[in-house]
Order: C-alpha cells, then structure tokens, then sequence
C-alpha cells in the first residue's frame, strides 16, 4: 500500500527523533565508559602495589578481627588489611594456598593441618544457650551431648519445663560446630534432624524466638535475647573460664603456612601485644595466655 | 450439577476474585510492612554515613557504593553481549539451527538458579583466576546471570522497529550495519534501555550469586579487587543474625524503595515503547 | 563499496562470535560444575550420593537424598499455594475483570517480582515463621513456611506467562461459546483452559523451577535440617541451601560433594527447562 513517497515522508521525522535518541544515548555511554575506566584504572595502580593483609576464615573471629583491623590501620594507615569470613576450614585452606595470608580457625588444627603454623591469639567459651524464659538452669555435659544426639527429645526428660526440644547446631565446616563435636559429641554425632544455621548471630536469634530450642554459640555472643546454661554446675563465666573450671574453652587460632610474612607477623605482634590483647577482653574474651 | 450455570458461575468467580484479591494484598501486604518499620529509620545520615560495630548502628554508605559498582560492573559487560547477540539473531542470519541454538543456550541461562552461578563463580573467578572476593568477581557473575534478560528484551525491541526503517536505509544505499547503528539501534534504544533497567533491578536484589563472588566485607570499596558488600547481602546479614533489626528493616525499606522505583520505571518505558510502534 | 562490504563481513563475524556468548557461559558453567562435581560421586558410588540418608561430610558421609526429597517436597507444596491462585489470577484478569482493572492489576502483580529473595525470606522469618511456631506446633522453620513463601515468590512468573497463554486463544474459541449460551465459566472451564493447557503447563514448570532454585529465602525459613522431613511442621533443606549454608566454609571433598550437589539441582533444572522449552513449543505449533 505505501508507495515509496509516504516511506520517504517518514525519514526526516524519524531521522530527527533517532538523531535525539543517538545523542542522549552517547552520552551515558561516554559517562559509563568513564566511570568504568576510572574504576578500572584506580583497581590496577593499586593490584600494582602489591595488594594488602588478607585475613579469612572463621565466622566466629571475623568480628574481632574486624576490630583488630580497624584500630591497626589506624596505626598504619599505608596497609590495608581485608578481613574475609567463610569458615575455619575455608581460612585454613585459604592459608595454605596463599589466598589469604592468615587463616582464621576457631578449632584445633586437625593432625592433617598440622604442617600449618597457629598462633593462638585468644580463647573462648563455648555457651550452651536456650530462651530466657526457659525454666532450666544447670545441664550436664552429658545431658547436651544426648540432647544433641537426639536420644533426649522433649524438655520433661530434663526435669525441667516441658513439650519438645528444638536443637539448634551450625553447619560441617564451621570451627564452632568442630569445637562442639570435639569437646561434647566426642565420637557421638548430632542428630539428622537438629536445625541447622550457618552462623553465631543466627543461632542465638533463632534461640531468643523459640522457647523450645537449644544451641551453641561463642561465650562472648552470648547478650540477653538469650540464657546460657551452667554446665555441671559451672557457671558459663570469664571467671571460671580462667580457674579453669568451665568446661567448654577453645583456643581462636591464626594459621599461616610456614614463617609469617613480616606484615601479616606485625598485625600478629600487634594482636598479642597488651593493646590487642584488651581489645580482646573488651570483645568478651579471654587473652591467649 | 446442582444449582443453574449461572449461580455456579456467580460462586466460582466471587472465588477467583478472592483469590486475585488475596494476591494483592499479599503484594500489598510486605511492601506496606517493609516500609512503615523501614521508612522511619532512613535519614540522610542513614545514607551517607558508615556502619558502626558491625551494622548495629551508623549507616549503609559502603553497600549503597558496592551495589552501584557491582551493578555497573555487570551492565557494562553483559550491555554489549546481549545487544550484540540480538543484532545478529534479528539482523543478520535467518532463523534455522544457528539461532535455535542461541536461543536454547540463552533460555537454559535464564533458567540456572543464582546459587549456581554463585558456586561458578566463586570456583572461576575467585579461586582459579585469583580475583578474589571482588567487585570484578561479582560483576563478572552477574553479567552472565543477566545476559538472558538483556538478550530477550533486545531482540523484542529491536524486532519491532518496522521493516520500512531498514528498507528506506537500503534504498538510500546504507550498509547493514549502517542500518542497524544508524536507524534500527537508536529506533529501539528505549526498549533495550527497558531490558537493562530491568536487570538493574535483578542485580540489586540479587543474594546469593554475589555473596560467594563479592565477599561480604563491610568497608568502601576501593578498587574492582576490593571485596564489597551489597545492600542486599547487609540485609541478610543483618536480619539473619538479628544483629540489629532496626537497621534491617532501614536496609530493606532502601531496597525495596529502589527495586520498585526502577520496575516502574522500566514499566512505564516498555508500554510507551510498545504503543509507539503496535 | 567493496571495502564496506568487507566490513559488513568482519562485523557479520565478530555478531556471530557475540551471539554465542550466551551459549559459551553455559557450556563453561556446566563444564566447570560437573568437573569439579562429578568425580566424587563415581569415587563413592553415585548410589550412596543419591540414596544416602546421611550427610555428615567430616565423616565422609555424602548422603544426599534428605535434600533431593526437601526439594522436591518444599517445591510441591509451593505449587499447591501457587498455582491454583495464579490461575485464577489469571482467569481474573482474562476474562473477568474489565480492560481497564486489568490494566492496573497486572503490573501490580508483576512488581511482586521485583522483590527481592532475602525480602520475602524477611517476611517469612517475622511474620510466617512465628505465626507457624504459636499456633501449629513445631519450631516454625519447616517445609510449610517455605511452601508459603515459595508459593508466593512463584506467583508473578506463573500468572504472567499463563495470561500470555490465555490471551494467545483465537477470541472466537470465546465468542463461539458464549454465542452458544454458555457462561463465562463454563467457556473458561471447557474451552479455554484445555485450550490453553500447553502454555499453563509450561507456566508451571518455570514456575517450579523457579522454586526449586531459590535458595535465600529458603535457606532464612526453612530450618535447614539434612533429614528427610516427617510432617510439613517439619525442618527440611534443600539442594540449594545445602550449597548456600556450607559453601563458604567447606574445603577437599565436603567441597566436592556440594559441587555433586549442584549437579544435581542442574540436572534436575535441565530437564524442567527442557520439559517447559517442549510444551510453550506446542503451544506454538
């Protein structure tokens, strides 16, 4: 139907509009292309100057270091120090590939990890915690450990409070759940249908929600959403920790592989020295020695 | 059958009507929710200042600057993929096994689940390329996440521009390519602006792809090598590990807030762009 | 003109090498997941991968069938809450509601899925979880607040392409019927939605993809449990979460097996892209 005269008639019109589309459209791509670029170039200059103190690993360590970090580079502002989570196995791994420079583990070394070299730069609790409003006080380590494998699955069997339990654990990988399997499971395992969740903050929110539940977290997470059991009678305190009575310490481990290069060995030195080692006890720990 | 067709269909369609009801009031529902707990805690500072103590208090500055960039990262490499991708299927081939293929590939893209291309590349681009937890990993991840996305809506856009753009251009002794940068790209420049609007927004939202490919370090991002944490991924954070629900319901009320602004947006652009040339 | 032709040529070519980007990432990323997943599975046996019970990765246990079922099973009970509400959100809008409410409920419904995964998880953690805890029993983290959540995060893709499946129907199929005195109901129920039953059931294969590829807001409702759930009060995990929640902190083979679970969840994913590509095909035809 059109004959070429009404198709021709369009271009102009059309031509005028896409010339406007054209140049507005040209324009956020230069502005793009630039801001690309910059952030490009400022990624190489500073790739070229030889990066920073990567730091990764435990979940539960990360807060600290964070801490640690923060007050060290402003004592140095010219090192950066990146302080990654992903797990102790993940930051163990991550020391022995040169991923990061220090690895973060809230467990033992394993005896295949052993060629790694640990430097405890703290020690925590290990709180078993459950709701606030939970009539229970005082449970032994092997009234957890068969809370945890399943065999005990209502509050009654306890002698206190009643209806079922809910067990709350952390996922395989995590230095917490490790520490816990080592120090309460020993060979015993926690139970399939225990609800998992992949951090401290997780546990304890999900813990302070239901009253049923049960769980674990670091001594030093512990605030007043949630209540931490005495165990055998030993009260979850700084205190008893020290005397050496609770039962439930693990060490926080920094693992690098071989000597530590000399900036990750300053940030160690800086850790234990008596500044870090209050930032430490500030946070709810306990000093390495 | 009991009762006439005509009760049954009063009763059935009083039903759909519930349920349709229902749906938008769901919708409704969380938008309302997010934004009156959300909304208060929002400020200027909220904007612009730092978080404090792990996010329990301060503000999001850094996740806003890591979304941009990340976001950016991944527009700026998937952009020249799809539209590319959708000159060549509308423009230069015919359709046959070749494009079948694009199209199947593109398809079963858009169909892996975001967990996926988290595991991918957080195994490519931060361990086997040593990029690390970065903005460059992030970005890389999404663009590949938003490809589909950007492909589709390209092709649709640029196949609505009517034939007699790209027969006038001939006639006049244009190229091809001519053609398509001079007269057929700029014709469907606001779709395509639709489909990359879009996949701004799926960006933005975007959790688990990133938070294996750009780490979750709370600090400003620096560099493309620099670790950085999303808005979404701080909401997770936040509200996963009850850290500070104040600030959780402040994050979301941002995202939220942005995601829908920029759904509108691109809503608004599609239908001017379809009524334009339908 | 002969040098712009070679420049068509060279442009023709260089289209032709960006166009297959799309097809490139996904031969990488499948190359790169059944790489690093597979040989394990062959190592232990893919029997003991799919058929185990027990997934202990320090003792070298891989058994991921709890989450094979979580999945499956979180996945059925979203398209319980999601599919017969779509549909009728979808017979709504086609055929019940005038142009104009139309015109303002779709894009409402299709905002629903701007919304970000970790924000419907969010909700699921305040309002569903709790409101499960206190008023049916068990810890609330079960496979019914993620069938919910799922339920409705599946809403937008399911309605949006059944729609399309209803508005695809030649309008005489419509006309014909009310012609002959049938109600509007009886049209939908006899000739319409058999009519339209290819492009809804590819609507509810991506609708269950999508559901079984979630995985924050899964992983933030779903308690992640690795046991095969008993009741829908029940903790689950799925596919994804198992992947999400251990990702990070995993090395050696534990990795490797989250890598065989992610073969898993691609193959399954494969096969319902397939399925979805086979039956919007016939809708074509």
């Amino acid at each position: 139907m059109s004959s070429p005269r009404q198709r021709n008639a369009q271009v102009p019109s059309a031509s005028r509009r896409l010339r406007f589309l054209r140049r507005s459209g040209g324009a956020d791509v230069l502005l793009i292309a630039v801001l690309g670029g910059a952030l490009l170039a400022s990624g190489c200059s500073r790739g070229a100057s030889g990066g920073g103190l990567t730091v990764a690993g435990s979940t539960s360590i990360q807060p600290f270091a964070d801490h640690w970090a923060e007050i060290y580079q402003k004592l140095h502002p010219d090192l950066v120090v990146n302080v990654q989570g992903g797990g102790s196995s993940a930051g163990i791994q991550a020391a022995r590939s040169g991923a990061a420079q220090i690895g973060m583990s809230s467990r033992e070394l394993k005896p295949d990890e052993k060629d790694l070299t640990a430097f405890v730069v703290a020690r925590d609790g290990l709180a078993v915690i459950v709701h606030p409003a939970n009539p229970l006080d005082d449970i032994g380590l092997d009234g957890v450990r068969a809370v945890f494998a399943g065999r005990i699955g209502s509050w009654d069997e306890l002698g206190r409070g009643s209806g079922r339990i809910t067990v709350v654990t952390r996922e395989e990988g995590s230095g917490t759940r490790g520490a816990f399997q080592e120090m309460v499971m020993r060979k015993g395992r926690i139970a399939r249908e225990a609800i998992v969740e992949d951090s401290n903050g997780t546990v304890r929110a999900i813990v302070a929600q239901d009253p049923h539940a049960i769980g674990y977290i670091s001594l030093g997470l512990v605030d007043p959403t949630v209540k931490a059991l005495a165990l055998d009678g030993v009260d979850a305190s700084d205190a008893n920790i020290l005397a050496g009575r609770y039962a439930l310490v693990r060490p926080f481990l920094f693992v690098t592989s071989g000597t530590p290069r000399p900036d990750a060995q300053a940030f160690l030195d800086f850790i234990l020295s008596d500044d870090g080692q209050e930032l430490v006890e500030s946070g709810g720990l306990l000093r390495a020695r | 059958m009991a009762g006439s067709p005509r009760r049954t269909q009063t009763i059935v369609k009083s039903a759909l009507w519930t349920l349709t009801g229902a749906t938008i009031l769901v919708l409704v529902f969380i938008v309302v929710f997010i934004l009156r707990r959300g909304l208060p805690e929002v400020s200027w500072g909220f904007l612009t200042r730092h978080p404090e103590a792990m996010g329990v208090a301060g503000g999001i500055f850094p996740t806003i600057v890591g979304t941009l960039a990340l976001t950016l990262m991944a527009i700026l490499i998937a952009t020249p993929l799809g539209v590319g991708t959708a000159i060549y299927l509308t423009e230069y081939t015919w359709e046959g096994r070749l494009t079948r293929v694009i199209r199947f590939g593109a398809e079963c893209l858009a169909g892996i689940p975001s967990i996926l291309f988290g595991l991918f590349g957080f195994i490519l681009f931060v361990t086997k390329l040593k990029l690390g937890w970065s903005i460059l990993s992030g970005g890389l991840t999404l663009s590949f996440m938003i490809l589909p996305t950007i492909i589709r809506t390209s092709e649709e856009a640029i196949r609505s521009v009517p034939a007699a753009y790209r027969e006038v251009s001939a006639s006049l002794g244009c190229t091809k390519w001519q053609a398509v940068t001079r007269v057929v790209l700029p014709s469907a420049l606001p779709g395509i602006t639709t489909g990359v609007i879009l996949s701004v927004g799926r960006s933005i939202g975007e959790t688990a792809a990133v938070i294996f490919t750009a780490g979750s370090a709370l600090h400003l991002p620096t560099s493309v090598f620099s670790s950085s944490r999303t808005m979404a991924v701080h909401f997770y954070i936040l509200a996963r590990e009850g850290i500070s629900m104040r600030m959780a319901y402040g994050t979301a009320a941002v995202l939220v807030v942005t995601i829908l602004f920029i759904n509108i947006v691109s809503y608004y652009l599609m239908h001017r762009f379809i009524r334009k040339y339908s | 003109m002969t040098r712009l032709e070679r420049n068509d040529r060279i442009i023709r070519l260089a289209l032709l090498l960006v166009a297959f980007s799309a097809v490139s990432i996904l031969i990488v990323i499948t190359a790169f997941i059944f790489s690093e997943g597979t040989p394990i599975m062959f190592r232990h046996g893919p029997g003991r991968f799919l058929l185990g019970l027990d997934w202990y990765p320090s003792e070298k246990l891989f058994g991921l069938l709890p989450m094979i079922v979580g999945s499956f099973s979180v996945t059925a009970g979203a398209l319980l809450v999601g599919v017969p509400t779509s549909l009728a959100c979808a017979v709504v809008l086609t055929q019940f509601a005038s142009k104009r409410t139309a015109r303002v409920l779709k894009p409402v419904i299709e905002l629903l899925a701007g919304i970000p995964s970790v924000v419907y998880g969010f909700i699921g953690i305040v309002v569903i979880v709790p409101f499960i805890r206190d008023n049916l029993g068990g810890p609330g983290l079960s496979v019914l607040a993620a069938a919910i959540v799922l339920g409705i995060m599946i809403l937008p893709t399911v309605i949006s392409i059944s729609v399309d499946a209803f508005q695809a129907l030649p309008p005489s199929y419509r006309e014909g019927s009310i012609a002959l005195g049938a109600t509007v109901w009886q049209t939908v129920r006899m000739v319409l939605l058999p009519a339209a039953r290819s492009g809804i059931v590819a609507a509810v294969i991506l609708g269950m993809g999508r559901a079984i590829g979630e995985t924050m807001a899964v992983i933030m409702i779903a308690g992640n449990a690795a046991a095969v759930p008993t009741s829908p009060l029940a903790p689950v995990r799925t596919l994804t979460s198992n992947i999400a929640l251990e990702m990070g902190y995993a090395s050696g083979e534990h990795r490797e097996a989250l890598f065989a679970t992610g073969v898993i969840l691609f193959v399954i994913i494969m096969i319902l892209n397939t399925l979805a590509n086979r039956a919007s095909a016939r809708r074509k035809v």
